[in-house]
């Protein structure tokens, strides 16, 4: 299955990153990142958890390798290449390709014409193959953007909060499709959120950024499988991560 | 509908033509007449190629250059603001301006006529492209940058797609500008096409040949319209039509 991928070559995602400063439009500078390091363990899944406007997505843009602006290194895991599934906030399909097409396109070319049946059907996609990004709601877009990412066997999983502005019953469900096709074929994945249930359901550890200049106040891990987490476990793994981070108060 | 408001034109002309007869205003059976004694000597089908292949050659370099350059000088700030005052320039000179300066320059040959009449268009087609890179979503080209799209699929499926609305509103007024120029510069150049021979009926006052001439001409840039450019753009658009 996972072929490409040599197990043990720097495996693991590294991120130190010294400092990120954005102009503003008046001419001063705003630090958005200041000594952000954190890693993530090979096939481990990890959460960004922190309040609103602290660079969360900034620091996932770097990642992504589309702001090349800032001082410090990252490492992705993999080969020096690494290949990267991204689902951004919005999903960003191609709105005059079918969802097929745009999940095809993505995939490296000896790739492209494998089957894509079992993702399709575990993402509930099989009868919208064929259709046009607009004629799908933002749910079912989402799911699209989600088997765009997996398709390509990657290397790294990046999610910029896949699950906003969906009801919440929608969001549920979609978290299920996510850790199910997940599973099949894990892979490092970084998550960012602002939701504490989300990550708490998903992660395997989540990473706690502070207010701007953004850097780790801390870590919280999860050790317990997530089929073991039911509300019970999760209303307790809910007041303890509250009891070690008491001073977040957005993260609710 | 269409059939219906050309046929009361039709008759209105008719009627016009037989209260008033005249010379310069024949009726459209005597048009009829003509264009069928036209086609029949083979006149007409001949110059009418000849013209319909200098539009297309026209046509087809205005939009590959214009389209270039648009898409450059709307990707590129300090690019777009050296060149702009060019492109008003020229946007600017008289058609007729340029076929006289590139007949006078280049001779009266085939490639000073087609070349006249691209660079009259190619100015507009810059325009309308650069409003077009102008307008595109740069968060496609970061979703093409994170899956590695190639260059060929960048440009297939991120930039033509984008661009289309602003290609087919190019080819649009491209296609009526062009073909009104290019009787210009066969008048007054070329020794033969549509243009070279309104001009010779011109001098023999033969309204009823002008007009034959110039309705097979307006037939066939409608049949172009309705055959080639409405079908392509529909295709081209279905992913628009329904809307969740």
């Amino acid at each position: 299955m996972n072929t490409h991928q040599l197990a043990g070559v720097a495996a693991r995602l590294k991120v130190n990153i010294e400092e990120k400063t954005f102009r503003s439009s008046n001419g001063g500078t705003i630090e958005v990142l200041r000594d952000l390091r954190f890693e993530v363990e090979q096939n481990e899944f990890a959460c960004i958890l922190g309040p609103s406007g602290c660079g969360k997505t900034t620091t996932l843009r770097i990642l992504l390798g589309l702001d090349s602006d800032y001082k410090g290194s990252i490492q992705l895991p993999g080969l020096a290449d690494a290949r990267i599934g991204a689902v951004f906030q919005e999903p960003m399909l191609l709105p005059w390709r079918t969802v097929e097409q745009n999940v095809r396109l993505a995939m490296p070319k000896p790739m492209r014409d494998i089957d894509l049946d079992g993702l399709f059907s575990t993402l509930g996609l099989s009868k919208m193959r064929n259709f046009y990004p607009a004629e799908l709601s933002l749910g079912l877009a989402r799911r699209a953007a989600i088997a765009r990412a997996l398709a390509i066997e990657p290397d790294i999983l990046l999610l910029d909060e896949p699950f906003v502005s969906l009801d919440e019953s929608t969001a549920q469900q979609l978290r299920h499709m996510l850790l199910s096709v997940w599973s099949e074929r894990p892979t490092t994945a970084l998550m960012v959120t602002h939701n504490l249930q989300e990550a708490i359901m998903l992660a395997d550890r989540i990473i706690v950024l502070s207010e701007r200049p953004a850097h780790v106040i801390g870590t919280f891990d999860i050790r317990l499988p997530r089929n073991y987490r039911n509300d019970q476990v999760k209303a307790d793994l809910l007041r303890s991560f509250n009891e070690k981070f008491a001073g977040l108060r957005n993260a609710t | 509908m269409v059939l219906l408001s050309f046929g009361a034109l039709v008759v209105a002309w008719h009627l016009g033509a037989t209260i008033w007869p005249s010379r310069a205003f024949p009726a459209p059976l005597l048009v009829l007449q003509t264009f069928i004694s036209e086609t029949a000597s083979g006149d007409l089908p001949y110059n009418l190629g000849i013209t319909l292949c200098r539009v297309a050659a026209s046509f087809v370099l205005a939009m590959l250059i214009g389209s270039v350059i648009g898409v450059l000088l709307g990707s590129h700030r300090r690019a777009d603001q050296f060149f702009n005052p060019w492109v008003i320039l020229f946007l600017n000179i008289p058609a007729l301006v340029i076929i006289v300066l590139a007949y006078i320059w280049f001779g009266l040959n085939e490639a000073a006529a087609i070349g006249a009449v691209a660079l009259n268009k190619i100015p507009n087609v810059v325009v309308t492209m650069r409003e077009g890179t102008r307008a595109l979503d740069s968060r496609y080209a970061e979703m093409a940058k994170v899956y590695r799209f190639n260059a060929l699929d960048r440009f297939r499926h991120i930039l033509i797609p984008q661009l289309q609305p602003y290609i087919a509103a190019a080819s649009r007024s491209g296609i009526s500008l062009i073909w009104k120029i290019v009787l210009v510069v066969e008048l007054l150049g070329r020794s033969n096409g549509v243009g070279f021979q309104i001009n010779l009926f011109f001098q023999l006052f033969d309204v009823a040949a002008i007009l034959a001439y110039t309705l097979a001409f307006v037939a066939v840039m409608l049949f172009i319209e309705l055959v080639v450019v409405q079908p392509l753009e529909h295709t081209s658009t279905r992913w628009r039509r329904s809307a969740a």
